[in-house]
């Protein structure tokens, strides 16, 4: 016997297209390649965050400016870590460093870097292998709060501390506290670090092509994609790396399926790591 | 690609769960007709053994479920550590990295509730042993969208609180002694 469901806990997927459609309409926010159990699930939390429903929600997204920023904001998932993934950390130096410190110039780019914090640890990375000087980094991100968050480069002290394990199984030799000042409850990422990365918008699902890079970090956001949006979006990494660049995915992220994986060489098959040879 | 699995069994455990899920592993047909898929809450350090081991152990693919992966027939999953499993509409799983649910991540209820929307009445969801309520609300959607459920008799459970939890939650479920859950997993396939 099937049970009559009256269950006001969730939206249906058809709620949810009309949703996205509608954003998409009026707005330069396209969700339509974002998994969509997972994004359903963000704005059934935001209905109830908010004390909304669906048609308010639909009113609001028509009728207040400004809206769909805000919306979009609570929507992505910011969740991050300073050297999140030990290990990635440490094979990312064993098996790229040797190769990045023949070039002159470094570019490298962390694109969905959420608050900062996979940029940051990229850049103490790269000041303890001597490359900080000749490098330059960008950290993307269409959240708007995420990306100022980022700039500022001051973390809670307590946060920062939970950190230091990750830290110490990365393979650095430093004190991670010697990378940030504390100062009350906060603490504060070093001048250096923070004068070596430009934040900045960039939406994975819309804009194109802006530099150079020898170094690619996307970990933990083409999850939230589709086939089809992962598709666009690894082509846009392709042309974004120069030849014999990096590309890094999440753990769970790889290029397995994927016809571009044929103009890449996997340098570490665990941890995702790849490198353009095409 | 999409998944070809028509119907899906999920076992949510967390403490004291292990050994059984071993146990009823062991018991599989090697047909099953549906996709199984196991959550257990654990820690990202112990990643990826449990699977290994398994596969070895019982000579067929378990397989810690991959981003966008398509879900099939006869095939065992488990969700990885750190992140929570979700099931996407056109049957494939997919990872997400968002904020701890119920202390857990990945969380029982966010793979319950996602699998019940899309699979509804063909979907079945077992709650083991463990120490927290997580897993109660998403037993309670797969039943809400007409699916079956199953608890562990508390008696039997080396942790009864998420048992006892499910219970509290849902009207309609099976309570089901070890054993029996053993033997549902090794005959009771046509009503799965
Ligand atoms: C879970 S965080 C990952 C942070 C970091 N890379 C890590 O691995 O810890 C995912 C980030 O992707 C961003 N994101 C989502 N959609 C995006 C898009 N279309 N373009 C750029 N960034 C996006 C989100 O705003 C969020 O900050």
């Amino acid at each position: 016997m099937v049970r009559v469901t009256h269950n006001n806990d969730f939206i249906s997927f058809t709620d949810l297209d009309e949703i996205v459609y509608l954003l998409k309409n009026i707005s330069e926010f396209d969700l339509s390649g974002y998994s969509k159990s997972s994004l359903k699930r963000r704005i059934e939390r935001f209905l109830i965050v908010e004390k909304m429903d669906l048609v308010d929600l639909k009113n609001a997204i028509l009728n207040i400016d400004g809206f769909e920023n805000y919306f979009v904001q609570e929507l992505v998932v910011n969740v991050t870590e300073m050297f999140r993934d030990p290990e990635f950390f440490k094979q990312l130096k064993a098996k790229t460093f040797p190769y990045l410190e023949t070039y002159p110039q470094l570019r490298l780019w962390s694109a969905g870097c959420a608050t900062g914090e996979e940029a940051y640890s990229l850049a103490i990375l790269l000041k303890e292998n001597n490359l900080l000087e000749r490098s330059f980094l960008y950290g993307t991100d269409v959240s708007l709060k995420a990306l100022d968050f980022a700039r500022k480069g001051v973390y809670p002290l307590t946060k920062m501390k939970s950190y230091t394990d990750n830290f110490n199984k990365s393979g650095l030799t430093s004190e991670f506290s010697s990378h940030y000042t504390a100062m009350y409850d906060a603490a504060i990422i070093n001048n250096e670090y923070r004068n070596k990365i430009l934040f900045s918008t960039h939406n994975l699902v819309s804009d194109n092509v802006f530099n150079e890079f020898q170094l690619i970090l996307c970990r933990n956001v083409m999850i939230y994609f589709d086939k089809e949006l992962q598709e666009r979006v690894l082509n846009l990494f392709y042309q974004s790396l120069a030849l014999f660049g990096f590309l890094c995915l999440g753990t769970k992220e790889s290029l397995y399926g994927h016809p571009i994986k044929s103009k890449f060489k996997i340098v570490d098959s665990t941890l995702n790591i790849y490198q353009k040879i095409k | 690609m999409t998944g070809n699995a028509d119907k899906i069994v999920l076992i949510g455990g967390s403490a004291g769960s292990l050994l059984l899920i071993a146990e009823i592993l062991e018991q599989l047909p090697v047909r099953l007709g549906y996709a199984l898929c196991i959550i257990i809450h654990r820690s990202p350090t112990f990643s990826s053994e449990i699977e290994q081991n398994l596969s070895k152990k019982l000579n067929r693919p378990v397989v810690a479920v991959l981003d966008k992966m398509p879900i099939e027939n006869d095939i065992i999953y488990f969700a990885p550590p750190g992140y929570h499993l979700l099931i996407e509409p056109d049957k494939t799983f997919a990872l997400d990295s968002s904020e701890h649910v119920n202390y857990s991540k990945p969380s029982i209820d966010v793979l319950f509730e996602t699998c019940a929307q899309v699979y509804q009445t063909n979907c079945s969801a077992f709650l083991l042993s463990g120490a927290n309520t997580d897993g109660a609300h998403g037993l309670k959607t797969v039943e809400d969208f007409g699916g079956k459920t199953f608890i562990q008799k508390p008696e039997d459970a080396l942790i009864d609180t998420m048992p006892l939890s499910g219970i509290q939650e849902t009207h309609t479920s099976t309570i089901l002694k070890n054993q029996e859950i053993i033997r549902y997993f090794s005959y009771n396939l046509r009503s799965t």
